[in-house]
């Protein structure tokens, strides 16, 4: 494929910078429509049971109010629980916002008022009434799991590897053995923005939805098929979307209920929700791992068994990739995976950044930790010692892997090798120090999209598609490498993202979207600049007349002769001798099925972690990390650090503060805040080093682009929990490791 | 049916306040319980400051207010009578450049999905005019009361500095001058 690199692999500013930093770019709450109403949801105080009675007539008699949706008075929607399921959505029968009386978590939502303004609807809803029957209601996994299952219908990709030998009796046999249980909280996403739907209705019965979605697409099909709208009728337009992280993967209640009161009231709608609601529909699940090593007294493994066991709903079986990542990782003789999933009475859990690998990487790479204590290897050199080759998982090579030179770069960048290895050996002051690592992977996806590449007669390029921008750099990155494809400054390209209109796209997430999006935007330019070259052929006198594609250049706004720039047209030119007032060419990439057969691709990382910890009051501190990370060719080293440094932070979050606390008895999530629910603020987050290990590979993705938005979480939890055992000598296996832990008794 | 009265009709009753925003001097009619991260929002179409939480703890909401840092959501509009209340909007209209803390945000890539950027912009304005950060270490302690979900932090940090260092360098300049 032809490459004019100016754009790609350089550091460039994002081209929404100026929109973001100047409060012009809009988000799903902030469009406008002439008399918009506004909802405001009333949620369940009950986590089990059913509503006996709701009293809506306070709520009606506030000046203002227009009408009150409970179950008693929905208008008719989709019948069949099948017509609400999503692109994203796991086996089961998704939820349905008051469909009946009958109430499946706490938070559920119960009505929506809907007035003239926000701060009438805010107050008529706390007038709504309602008395439940409760039922008995589960949501301990300690408890439910002794009910937990085999998820019989699998989500996509998502099975356990198959089992090889016998881990048990090798285990039995070993002479260094492990053997524990890793435990991590419920987490909740909690982008910045809250979920909100703004709900346009245009005359004739049409909308135009802006909706907190990390593809529009979703948002199209979910409305179409529970409302049953034509998808004509429907025109989802997001182009911000204040961070996803998966929360914005599948439709949520705010969007159908916004939808259904502006069909039912012939108005405009829009229902945002309050930080509190945002607890109310999917979180990471909890999860439970247990990890068993058997190893010579080299650290070679000759054993691993990884089981997990994870919550979701009563109603749909949510599953994530949780046990894979060890058998990715490491071989071994003898192995065993296991993952089941306990129902609770709670939403259904969700992707949320990374979904699953965090969690069993945490658990190998603190067993492997505690494997190189046990066998008195240096933790890195034990990772070198069981190194994975190729992929044992799917019994496939992979595409490329540079776990090596991030562990060798990463380790020199640390300083590992001045690393004093006894616990409790580093000390500063009243700061214990400690040095932990950890290394992790996540799938490197491609997935079919689509798009356009335009040139219009002023000689700008439009590139698009109907992907979304959720803070990843999209938009950068498309303008980039349609820039760099016909030869143009950045400032001549425009990137439209997250319209219906666009070309098709999946959800934003998974990693999948720069290596995708990005290959479709690079055909598209190509297929556009052989209809350039065709057009320009056409003009009478064409100095490109007997050109052959391979040998013409794009650059300067110009089509020439590679070896004779004197031969050149205008791009605007060729546009206006066209006849039309610009030309556009769409192109669809897709994975080759051929090179996913035979090969696996994976992004890699080695963590490497710096903690103090403060023994007396069990505080700790990160002052500094470096994540190395092998992922392919990065398009915007300034966009692609961002990326891993938020996710590294994310790292942080989950091994020290987040953690979504649930009362038992009330069945409910407790810390439904941002002061009671930990994110890393400012002053936790001190040095993180981010370092691109270069990666040629060609057959990722046709532009060698693997993907960045989950690696940097990956390893991160277990790097922390391992330095802290260096530092303290106390292995902690549950997530978060809050200031009560540091503080407990040695087990 | 006809359509219910305005919420703004009896029995609650607006009241008259006067104040300054972003340079302009406005007369608004508020209701008492409308908070001035409410009136900006939905009433004055400013949708730059921005809703995280609405309760005083993520930052996302942060407006001058007569030069002081303000969780906009925890302000009722009826007490800013004779305010001046800067926004994101205030620090550089369409066309016009930068402010400085805006133009380093971009340049360090200090920011993601965006959502909390008007509001640490905000803050680390006032930051820099209260004088009293020294350090990254200052820095991040006192910008702990802006929450950034996507991370940025390590390049909020960053950018603040920068800004800080060139006032600094910019205020040695005037008393050599002098």
């Amino acid at each position: 494929m032809l490459r004019n690199e100016r754009n790609f692999g350089s550091p460039r500013d994002r081209v929404d910078g100026r929109a973001k930093v100047t409060g012009a770019a809009q988000y799903a709450a902030e469009f406008n429509a002439p008399d918009l109403l506004h909802g405001y949801v009333v949620s369940s105080t009950i986590a089990k049971g059913r509503i006996t009675s709701i009293d809506t007539q306070k709520a009606l008699d506030v000046p203002g109010v227009l009408k009150v949706f409970t179950h008693d008075n929905r208008p008719a929607t989709a019948w069949f629980s099948s017509s609400y399921q999503d692109e994203v959505a796991p086996p089961g029968t998704p939820f349905r916002p008051l469909y009946d009386e009958q109430i499946y978590y706490s938070g559920q939502p119960i009505a929506l008022v809907v007035a003239e303004s926000f701060d009438v609807a805010r107050y008529a809803a706390s007038l709504v009434e309602a008395t439940y029957e409760a039922g008995a209601h589960e949501t301990d996994l300690k408890l439910a799991r002794a009910a937990a299952y085999v998820p019989p219908k699998k989500r996509q990709g998502m099975k356990p590897p198959a089992s090889k030998g016998d881990a048990m009796a090798a285990y039995a046999k070993a002479p260094l053995r492990i053997a524990n249980d890793y435990s991590i909280a419920n987490e909740h996403h909690n982008p910045m923005e809250p979920h909100a739907s703004t709900v346009i209705f245009e005359a004739g019965g049409k909308l135009t939805i802006h909706d907190k979605i990390q593809g529009v697409m979703n948002t199209q099909s979910y409305v179409s098929g529970v409302f049953g709208l034509p998808a004509s009728d429907i025109h989802v337009v997001s182009p911000f979307v204040g961070g996803g992280f998966g929360s914005g993967l599948r439709p949520q209640y705010q969007l159908f209920l916004a939808v259904m009161a502006a069909l039912d009231l012939k108005r405009s709608v829009r229902v945002e929700m309050t930080r509190d609601q945002m607890f109310t529909f999917t979180h990471r699940p909890e999860t439970i791992n247990t990890v068993l090593l058997g190893a010579d007294k080299t650290g070679r493994l000759s054993a691993l068994r990884h089981q997990a066991v994870a919550v979701t709903s009563r109603f749909e079986d949510y599953q994530e990739v949780v046990v894979n990542w060890s058998g990715i990782l490491y071989d071994a003789e003898n192995k065993q995976f296991d993952y089941r999933i306990a129902k609770v009475d709670t939403y259904t859990p969700g992707d949320m950044r990374a979904p699953g690998a965090p969690l069993g990487t945490f658990a190998i790479e603190s067993a492997m930790d505690e494997l190189a204590y046990a066998g008195n290897i240096d933790p890195l050199e034990l990772r070198l010692r069981n190194y994975s080759t190729r992929d044992e998982t799917t019994n496939k090579e992979f595409t490329s892997k540079e776990l090596r030179a991030c562990f060798q770069l990463g380790a020199e960048k640390f300083g590992w090798s001045r690393r004093s290895p006894a616990p409790r050996s580093m000390r500063e002051g009243r700061e214990l120090i400690g040095w932990g690592m950890a290394s992790g992977c996540w799938e490197a996806q491609f997935s079919k999209t689509s798009a356009k590449a335009v040139l219009t007669s002023d000689g700008r390029l439009e590139v698009g598609t109907a992907t979304a921008d959720i803070g990843t750099g999209t938009y950068t990155i498309l303008t980039q490498i349609g820039a760099d494809a016909l030869g143009l400054d950045m400032e001549q390209v425009t990137a439209k993202l997250a319209d219906t209109t666009l070309p098709k796209s999946p959800v934003e997430g998974g990693s999948w979207t720069a290596a995708s999006a990005g290959t479709a935007v690079q055909m598209a330019c190509e297929a556009l600049k052989k209809t350039l070259l065709q057009e320009a052929q056409k003009i009478e006198g064409s100095p490109l007349a007997d050109a052959k594609y391979e040998d013409v250049v794009f650059a300067n706004g110009r089509i020439a002769m590679a070896d004779d720039a004197g031969r050149s047209l205008d791009l605007s030119d060729v546009v206006r001798h066209s006849g039309q007032s610009e030309i556009e060419e769409q192109a669809t990439a897709q994975p080759d099925s051929k090179v996913q057969a035979q090969y696996a691709a994976y992004t890699h990382s080695a963590v490497f972690v710096e903690v103090r910890v403060d023994e007396q009051l069990g505080l700790v501190r990160i002052p500094r990390i470096v994540n190395a990370v092998a992922a392919g060719r990065i398009i915007n080293p300034k966009t692609a650090r961002s990326q891993v440094t938020g996710g590294t932070v994310w790292g942080i979050g989950m091994a020290l503060h987040e953690e979504s606390l649930t009362d038992h008895n009330l069945g409910r999530f407790m810390n439904h805040n941002l002061a009671e629910y930990h994110v890393p603020a400012n002053a936790d987050i001190y040095d993180i080093d981010v370092i691109f290990v270069p990666e040629e590979d060609d057959k990722v993705s046709p532009i060698g682009v693997k993907g960045l938005g989950e690696i940097g979480i990956v390893a991160t939890p277990a790097a922390i929990a391992n330095a802290i055992f260096h530092a303290t000598g106390k292995r902690i296996r549950e997530l978060p490791i809050t200031i009560d832990k540091v503080l407990r008794e040695a087990a | 049916m006809a359509p219910p009265a305005k919420a703004t009709s009896a029995p609650f009753h607006a009241q008259t306040v006067s104040l300054t925003l972003n340079g302009e001097n406005k007369t608004l009619q508020v209701e008492p319980w409308t908070t001035l991260l409410d009136l900006l929002r939905h009433d004055l179409r400013l949708t730059g400051t921005k809703k995280g939480c609405d309760h005083g703890q993520c930052g996302a909401c942060t407006v001058l207010i007569d030069g002081e840092r303000m969780n906009s959501c925890l302000q009722l509009a009826i007490m800013q009578d004779g305010k001046a209340i800067t926004t994101v909007e205030g620090l550089a209209g369409e066309g016009e450049d930068l402010h400085p803390m805006q133009a380093a945000f971009i340049s360090h890539d200090a920011f993601q999905c965006g959502y909390c950027t008007p509001g640490q912009i905000c803050s680390a304005v006032a930051l820099v005019n209260e004088g009293r950060a020294k350090s990254r270490d200052d820095i991040r302690e006192m910008m702990s009361g802006n929450i950034c979900r996507c991370g940025a932090y390590p390049n909020i940090v960053d950018a603040i500095e920068e800004v800080l260092a060139e006032q600094q360098s910019g205020s040695r300049h005037l008393e050599a001058a002098e």
